[in-house]
């Protein structure tokens, strides 16, 4: 019968397309992560999947890729039926992914990755032979150099992400599939890597292509598909559509694309930072001298490409890092290297985080929600029972007043932090720092890997407590959100600060010029 | 200074004293490489020894003995493999189950068929491993100091001996030069990137698992078909577990892995030639001298001895769906 629906549009038989999905449907045990989800994807073009966290994305190339089983449906591949049971199906099927958490053997090198499951023959040195000059034509024709004989736990993510691109396409991949892949990109490895796909397509691969950035999606996809919690909403032409109306199809509502704020009312300083320094492991030094002030009512917002000291600077204050330099807080003065330099200390003295890794620093993955809202605060009166005992019952009322005020999905106290998806593992971390109401708020990339409906809400959140007369830090490695969430920006390149720029009187090309260690020209704010 | 002799009788008795540690060792490193953590050594190598003599015994033949050794640590290794790969279960409870399971039977069926208080009788002739002489063995005689080296060091080992010594180069061969040593370190560093790659994650571990169980095997028959003449009960003496601190020590590392079990044997062998020993003056007592492997492992397991990074999916089952 599919046969011939297929024959009864002419161009469609005519050109078969690249994919073409049929009722897919995935549960993981009570959560219907797929519910019948059909898509066609054209030859040769580049198709964009969009959809909140937890809508299913992952879960439905996972099974394109053969790595979950889909419960019903089925995967046609340039027009015929192909049963893909385990990725080596989908490999033979010409079909190459990469995750959206690399699937990397850390301690092997970048030959032995790539050749891994691929060898010919039962001795690898043959093997390995062909992938070296087989990396060096590739390496050419598409722009992903990366040494061959480096091991993967030593490149930057970028370079990993080269690899597992390399992988692909040594298997003579045809269509690759790329899950979130600029999540953990710099602007400039994003910049790189959309070349790399441009390239690509060209050559006649076909692309899919998952991501939370619109702009993204409108700069170079074809075609792009809406998901939304676990249905397939829409697929439209991308020229035919617009950020916004991509926006209300995920969301299922209008979302405010552009942070709202009022002028900011900047009141007495909060915080003196003198002169800050830290060392790393290594002895080597990460923070060289900084120095920053920031008022209340003010959101001072850090910019540059991650690894220039932004997270030492973030730990520093936080308490978890060590260092020298002064920090005043209303005029007190902080401990930054003996025993008052503590997570604890800092929020007894008015300081809240929301860490840059929040599943590392942010939260216990394998705890309850409700386990999770306390951290930190545990020893807080309300939370506590006497003298020895806490008192559950107040923290999962607290747990779930949280949940329904930062709507957080799904609202069940009791999940493991592990099976909310990203997004909604931030909103928790958010909503239990800024409900503690803190001086000072550090905040370490709180929209990475979020999508649009959660950064919308998370941003104005952070615009709130500015407006209740807090300070805060804002450290993010997004230019957008840096220039949209801001009073005053300071940039950070190699453990300094750059410069500080007005938002309103600067521009991406200036601030990227000094991210890169260029000053800037122009009259600071 | 001691003369040439005691010092070839001692090495000698080091190799014999290391080799079932040396087999346990190189057991543990392929199954630990491939992410499944095996505390069951003993018990399989103990199982191994007691069937291996019990066959031996009754067959007169130490080869079937040798074969019988062989299922028996395979059939434990089957075991393991079920609980911690197809079942996910914990495998450090696996392996403890192994290593009761293997010290209960064993005795009830020694006393069951022999009646010896779970001994099997002594070994003789063709149901124990014969020292094969080298070529040129007496040849060499008169050569000075590597005349009696080949002689008495090198030559005049059992079978298993040079197995055992012939295993630490073809391991390192195979993890190191072949697609199922890449795929079966892989397996134990990130199974996802083999599933991923197209690779059976559980395939590779059962294979892995099996080579253990083989490893073991030998180890087992060794113990009571070579060193020893028939099947005393609990006869492995925590060799499982000085495999295992070996194996650390090693870095999991087949080179190593000789190195380290070799230096056991060696502490064996001083504490088994010199009963007590003066120090400096200070005299050491026979039991101390005899607890020197134990606390070398521990002093091993405390971490004494540099960092040693393990496979880093070690002792985790393979599961994709929560
Ligand atoms: N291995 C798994 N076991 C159980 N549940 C899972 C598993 N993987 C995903 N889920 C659940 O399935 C749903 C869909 O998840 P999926 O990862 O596909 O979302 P996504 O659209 O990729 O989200 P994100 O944008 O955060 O990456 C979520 O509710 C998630 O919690
Ligand atoms: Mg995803």
């Amino acid at each position: 019968m599919a046969e011939r629906q297929a024959q009864g549009r002419p161009e469609a038989a005519a050109l078969p397309p690249a994919i073409e999905l049929r009722g897919i449907s995935k549960a993981f045990g009570p959560v219907q992560a797929n519910g019948d989800i059909s898509v066609r994807v054209a030859r040769g073009t580049i198709h964009g999947i969009v959809g909140e966290n937890g809508a299913g994305k992952s879960t439905l190339m996972s099974i394109l890729y053969g790595f979950y089983r889909a419960d019903a449906g089925e995967i046609l591949i340039g027009g015929r039926p192909t049963p893909i049971p385990d990725s080596q199906s989908a490999i033979r099927a010409g079909i190459g992914m990469v995750f959206q958490h690399f699937k990397l053997v850390p301690n092997f090198t970048v030959l032995e990755n790539v050749v891994l499951g691929a060898e010919e023959g039962a001795l690898l040195r043959p093997s390995l032979a062909r992938a070296r000059r087989e990396l060096t034509r590739l390496a050419e024709d598409y722009e992903l150099d990366v040494d061959p004989d480096a091991l993967v736990e030593d490149l930057s993510v970028g370079h990993q992400q080269r690899v597992e691109i390399l992988k692909a396409l040594y298997r003579q991949a045809d269509i690759l599939i790329l899950d979130e892949p600029t999540g953990v990109l710099t602007p400039a490895e994003a910049d790189h890597l959309f070349r790399i796909l441009k390239g690509l397509k060209a050559q006649g691969k076909t692309i899919v292509l998952i991501t939370h950035k619109l702009r993204e999606i409108m700069e170079i996809t074809d075609e792009v598909s809406v998901m939304r919690r676990g249905e397939m909403v829409a697929t439209v032409r991308t020229e035919a559509t617009s950020p916004e109306a991509l926006a209300e199809l995920m969301v299922g509502r209008k979302v405010l694309l552009r942070v709202d704020k009022a002028p900011a009312a900047p009141g007495r300083t909060v915080l003196e930072i003198e002169d800050l320094r830290v060392r790393d492991g290594h002895g080597v030094e990460r923070l060289k001298g900084v120095s920053l002030t920031l008022r209340a009512g003010e959101i001072l917002g850090i910019a540059g490409v991650a690894g220039n000291g932004q997270s030492e600077l973030l730990e520093l204050l936080g308490g978890i890092a060590q260092g020298t330099g002064r920090v005043r807080l209303n005029g007190t003065e902080l401990d930054l290297s003996g025993r008052g330099c503590n997570g604890r200390a800092r929020r007894a003295a008015g300081i809240a985080h929301v860490p840059e890794d929040r599943q590392h620093l942010g939260m216990i993955l394998d705890f309850a929600a409700w386990e999770n809202v306390a951290f930190g605060y545990q020893d807080a009166p309300e939370y506590r029972a006497g003298r020895f005992f806490m008192d559950n019952d107040a923290l999962r009322a607290e747990c779930e007043g949280k949940m329904a005020r930062f709507d957080v999905r799904p609202p069940l106290p009791a999940l493991a932090g592990k099976n909310f998806s990203g997004g909604n593992q931030q909103k928790l971390i958010v909503a239990r720092e800024i409900e503690r109401n803190p001086d000072l708020l550090l905040i370490g990339q709180p929209t990475r890997g979020v999508d649009i409906g959660a950064i919308e809400f998370i941003h104005k959140q952070i615009v709130a407590l500015r407006d209740a007369g807090k300070a805060i830090l804002l450290v993010s490695v997004e230019l957008d959100e840096i220039m949209s969430l801001s009073d005053r920006i300071a940039v950070m390149f190699d453990g300094r600060i750059m410069g500080l720029r007005d938002p309103a009187r600067t521009d991406e090309r200036e601030l990227g010029l000094m991210m890169a260690g260029m000053d800037g020209t122009r009259g600071a704010a | 200074m001691m003369d040439l002799p005691t010092l070839l009788q001692i090495l000698d008795s080091t190799i014999r004293l290391g080799t079932p540690l040396l087999l346990a060792c190189l057991a543990g490193l392929f199954s630990e490489r491939a992410g499944i953590f095996d505390i069951g050594l003993e018990g399989k190598m103990l199982a191994a020894a007691f069937l291996s003599a019990a066959v031996a015994f009754v067959t007169g033949s130490v080869w079937l003995g040798l074969v019988a050794g062989i299922v028996a640590s395979l059939l434990m290794s089957a075991i393991h493999g079920l609980a911690s790969i197809t079942f996910r279960g914990n495998q450090l409870i696996s392996g403890v189950a192994i290593n009761f399971l293997a010290s209960g039977l064993t005795v009830l069926l020694g006393q069951y068929w022999f009646a010896l208080g779970g001994r099997t009788p002594s070994l003789e002739g063709a149901a124990r491993f014969a020292p094969i002489t080298l070529p040129f063995a007496e040849e060499l005689r008169g050569v000075p100091v590597l005349g009696p080296v080949y002689r008495e060091l090198i030559s005049g080992h059992t079978a298993l001996v040079y197995v055992a010594l012939l295993a630490v180069p073809a391991s390192w061969w195979l993890l190191y030069r072949t697609r199922f040593g890449l795929r079966l370190r892989a397996v134990g560093e990130n199974p996802a990137a083999v599933d991923t790659a197209g690779v059976s994650v559980v395939g590779i571990r059962y294979a892995a698992v099996a080579i253990c169980g083989l490893l073991t095997g030998l180890a087992g028959a060794y113990l009571a078909c070579s060193l020893s003449a028939g099947f005393v009960k609990e006869m492995t003496a925590g060799r499982g577990y000085i495999a295992l601190a070996a194996l650390i020590f090693a870095k999991w590392r087949p080179w190593q892995a000789l190195g380290a079990t070799m230096l056991f044997g060696l502490l064996e062998a001083v504490a088994n030639r010199y009963q007590s020993l003066n120090l400096w003056g200070l005299p050491l007592p026979v039991q101390f001298m005899q607890a020197l492997p134990y606390i070398l492992t521990v002093i091993i397991l405390a971490g004494f001895v540099g960092k040693a990074i393990p496979p880093r999916a070690g002792g985790q089952p393979y599961v994709k769906e929560r």
